[in-house]
């Protein structure tokens, strides 16, 4: 079906989109040309396309929230939509998707927002190119770039987001993917997974948020190839396991963090080429995570490479490369001929004094770890690297 | 006067056996570390292990051992024309410059020919702060005892104190009063020991992820902004100072 | 020249001097002589400055040496041992303290030539022997060409020949009018060169006398005279 295309200027007929809205039927399109228009809270409940061309701003003026669309097959792109009432009450967002399926949201541009793009209950839409901008400055007063309630088959892919409270937030969505992101300066997490099974990212960059990625009571979750660069502070975190259960996380680099992946209640997670550079702790597994795999990672220049709160251990560590690996290897097989322990005395005593971080590199601590490596009574036996390599993965 | 005297003992210790041992130890060290490690960042942490633990000792140690067999020196130069200031004065400054050479000789060559990363040029300038004030604990040690072993003896102690035992105790605190917080105390306690200073002031740049947790937040807000640097800067200088001058206090009163 | 009263001092609860009232005289050789722990060697480090006694007065050149350090320039001093840096060259040993003594000029090089010092003067002390850094030492305190000597055992690892080297420039010191103070345990030295000699024992002066005075008043040598007037006093003491 092909409809007809309603264009909105302040030349037009048609000077209002809110006019153009009531204009429209199920197929038509909106052509928004350049220009300020000063509208808010916008709805459409008939299948339209809404089109901005260069320079056609939707400023609402800190007086509502932006469009809403309710039925199949919409879109939005190309508009720039900005200044916005943050609320308490009503999640209000830039750009909004309730009840439907095959909708397109690409290229537009959110400035000032409180929730950028808004989908709730909805399922193949696709989520693009768009750049969103908040300036969060608490996590109670702030909204999520993107948010995702109750969706399925939502692709996002190359969007720009950044000062939300997540960047991209999902909470009861499967089949989806995110891809190609850049999520920076969130406060929270960049990006954020709660009860949403089989899902997949890939591919993104997490810099310098709360968390870079929290991923929470979830299962089958692909993590490939993401970046998570300087995430930093107390309760920062490159990638933050809670309850997670059969999930893969490959290829991933995590550079400069204060901890590059912190699990707990996390059990059979395949964790395998991924690069940990210059974190603070490289991978913090709690006690309650069971059965997890780590295989050919490269542990380079982090402070610690494993810490743990736990004396039992039942994941399983093998063929990393450690830079701290002091071993040696006789019959030249590239592998190690003495296990690697990556978890010293000192980092599980500051499980329990975080404090006693400043007494790192110490000629005490040093005598610590050198005692306790000597003779072992607190560190698992099990919690070892029986193959560690000689020579770091090159991935590419 | 004070210069001129410093002058040649400064010439005779850099002669003797014991500097020029120190200096191949340090640069046969350094030059293992960087260029088997071929990681800057990596060598400066194995530097900064040894720096921290030798030069103390070696400043404590040798200048006690200095002091006491300068005995006679010291009286003949006691018997001219200067006062008692001056030859304190000239053979502290000659015996921390003459180690100090020893310590950018030794650690600094490599890395200055490796390439000098911020890490690096505050690894040797503790180093040095390191050497003065463990240099001018040793003169105190040395004056207040008249028997050389006992003052051996007592440098020992305080080296132990400062490198080891302070740093004991402050993980007890920690552990006895893990519920309170004591952020703002422990990064008091530790700002008091020099040894400790300097660890942090290269830990900033070193492990800045590790440290932008917990306290060392605090460490980094306090000691990034120019009050911190140069509270800590006086701070070292307030160390080689008062050991130094309360040696200075003794010595002029002292019977030789 | 050198004047002292009431000079105390005291090494925790051991009384090392007790009360010493001296007066020495310029163009005069005084021998210091007494046993072990009598208080000779704290009574010339009390002159010298290298210890400060606890009360009384020194004056040298008729001041108070107190907290002073100038009046240094006008003795030279000659230590019992000169066990200095190892890796210190003689001649550096001599430029050092002409570097501190910049208000003389003209130095005396006499003993450094006659000791032959030159030949050796780049030889490290840790190189030398007991009698070389002795012939050292004694140039050294002679160079300035001081009012005051002070000799602490000047003869005690020099071979025959230096000392008389020694002695020859001791004596001809005195008859320039210098004040020449040894301390020495040798009578015959004494004998040789002093003109008086003050005899410490327990911190006090026993006696001080001029040399013929002691001779004459027993007869035979100085060592025996010696000798002898301790007893009487002791005798003395006695009843």
């Amino acid at each position: 079906m092909s409809g007809k295309d309603i264009e909105v200027c302040s030349e037009c007929n048609v000077k209002t989109i809110r006019e153009a809205i009531d204009l429209t039927e199920d197929g038509d399109r909106i052509i928004i040309k350049k220009g300020i228009y000063r509208e808010y809270d916008l709805t459409a409940d008939r299948s339209v396309e809404i089109v901005g061309e260069a320079g056609a701003e939707l400023d609402i003026d800190f007086k509502g929230g932006g469009i809403t669309l309710t039925k199949d097959n919409s879109a939005i792109s190309g508009l720039t939509v900005k200044n916005m009432t943050v609320s308490y009450v009503k999640d209000l967002s830039a750009i909004r998707i309730e009840n439907s399926k095959d909708c397109r949201i690409y290229n537009n541009f959110l400035k000032n927002t409180f929730f950028g793009i808004y989908l709730a209950n909805s399922s193949s839409v696709e989520i693009s190119g768009n750049y969103i901008e908040g300036n969060a400055d608490t996590e109670t007063s702030s909204g999520n770039g993107i948010h995702l309630w109750k969706c399925g088959g939502v692709k996002i892919e190359g969007n720009r987001i950044s000062g939300h409270r997540d960047g991209v937030y999902l909470e009861f969505v499967d089949s989806s993917s995110v891809r190609n992101n850049y999520s920076e300066k969130n406060l929270r997490y960049g990006l954020h997974f709660m009860y949403s099974d089989n899902n997949s990212y890939t591919q993104n960059i997490f810099r310098d948020n709360g968390a870079g990625v929290a991923v929470m009571f979830s299962e089958f979750i692909e993590m490939t190839e993401n970046s998570f660069i300087q995430n930093r502070g107390a309760a920062s975190f490159g990638l933050l396991l809670k309850d997670i259960k059969r999930s893969v996380i490959s290829r991933n680099s995590f550079s400069e963090n204060t901890n590059g992946i912190y699990m707990e209640g996390c059990n059979d997670l395949e964790m395998m080429e991924n690069e940990f550079y210059s974190n603070g702790w490289a991978l913090k597994i709690m006690g309650s995570c069971t059965d997890n795999i780590l295989i050919r990672n490269n542990f380079i220049d982090n402070t610690f490479d494993i810490s743990s709160n736990s004396s039992r251990n039942t994941n399983k560590y093998s063929e990393n490369y450690w830079d701290k690996y002091e071993g040696y290897d006789l019959n030249k097989d590239g592998t190690g001929d003495v296990p690697y322990r990556p978890v010293s005395f000192y980092s599980m005593l500051l499980e329990k004094i975080p404090d006693g971080v400043i007494l790192l590199r110490s000629f005490m601590v040093d005598l610590l770890d050198f005692t306790e490596k000597a003779i072992p009574v607190f560190i698992p036996e099990t919690l070892a690297d029986e193959n560690p390599r000689m020579q770091m993965y090159d991935y590419d | 006067m004070s210069v001129k005297i410093l002058k040649y003992i400064f010439l005779e210790l850099v002669r003797s056996k014991f500097i020029l041992i120190y200096t191949a130890f340090l640069f046969t060290f350094s030059f293992a570390v960087i260029y088997i490690g071929h990681d800057t960042a990596k060598a400066v942490v194995t530097l900064l292990n040894i720096s921290l633990f030798v030069v103390p000792l070696v400043s404590l140690i040798f200048g006690t051992i200095h002091f006491y067999n300068s005995g006679e020196y010291i009286q003949l130069l006691l018997t001219q024309p200067v006062n008692r200031r001056s030859i304190f004065l000239a053979e502290y400054f000659g015996l921390s410059f003459s180690l100090s050479a020893a310590f950018l000789a030794g650690a600094g060559l490599p890395l200055l020919i490796y390439g000098l990363s911020i890490s690096a040029a505050l690894l040797l300038f503790t180093g040095v702060m390191l050497t003065f004030i463990f240099v001018s604990l040793s003169f105190l040690s040395s004056v207040l005892n008249k028997d050389k072993v006992k003052g051996i003896g007592l440098s020992v102690i305080i080296w132990l104190v400062m490198s080891l035992i302070y740093d004991g105790l402050i993980l007890v605190i920690l552990f006895a009063f893990s519920e309170y917080p004591l952020e703002k105390f422990i990064l008091i306690l530790t700002t008091l020991n020099p040894v400790d200073l300097s660890r942090i002031l290269i830990l900033l740049q070193l492990d800045i992820s590790a440290l932008m947790g917990f306290t060392g937040a605090l460490f980094r807000d306090f000691f990034g902004s120019i009050t911190g640097m140069v509270t800590a800067l006086i701070l070292l200088l307030l160390w080689a100072a008062l050991p130094g001058l309360a040696a200075l206090k003794v010595f002029s009163k002292k019977n030789f | 020249m050198i004047r002292t009263e009431k000079l105390k001092k005291k090494y925790g609860r051991f009384e090392v001097l007790k009360d010493i009232d001296i007066n020495l005289a310029q163009g005069q050789v005084t021998g210091l002589m007494g046993p072990n722990g009598s208080g000779k060697s704290t009574f010339l480090k009390s002159i010298l400055g290298l210890v400060i006694p606890d009360s009384g007065k020194i004056f040298v050149k008729e001041k108070d040496i107190k907290n002073k350090f100038d009046y240094r320039k006008y003795i030279g001093y000659m230590p019992q041992t000169a066990n200095y840096p190892e890796n210190l060259k003689v001649k550096e040993l001599f430029k050092i303290v002409k570097d501190i003594r910049t208000d003389k000029k003209d130095y005396d090089y006499e003993l450094y030539e006659n000791f032959r010092i030159g030949e050796t003067e780049n030889k490290f002390f840790g190189q030398l022997s007991g009698g070389y850094k002795q012939r050292v030492t004694a140039a050294v305190a002679f160079l300035f060409d001081p009012e005051i000597l002070i000799l602490d055992e000047p003869t005690s690892s020099l071979d025959p020949v230096s000392v008389e080297i020694l002695k020859e420039k001791i004596i001809k010191s005195k008859t320039d009018g210098k004040l020449v103070l040894v301390c020495s345990h040798l009578v015959p030295d004494v004998s040789e060169l002093a003109d008086r000699l003050v005899y410490l024992l327990e911190g006090k002066i026993l006696f001080d006398k001029l040399i013929p005075e002691i001779v004459n008043g027993s007869g035979g040598t100085l060592g025996q005279s010696i000798k002898k007037i301790i007893e009487k006093i002791n005798s003395d003491n006695e009843c």
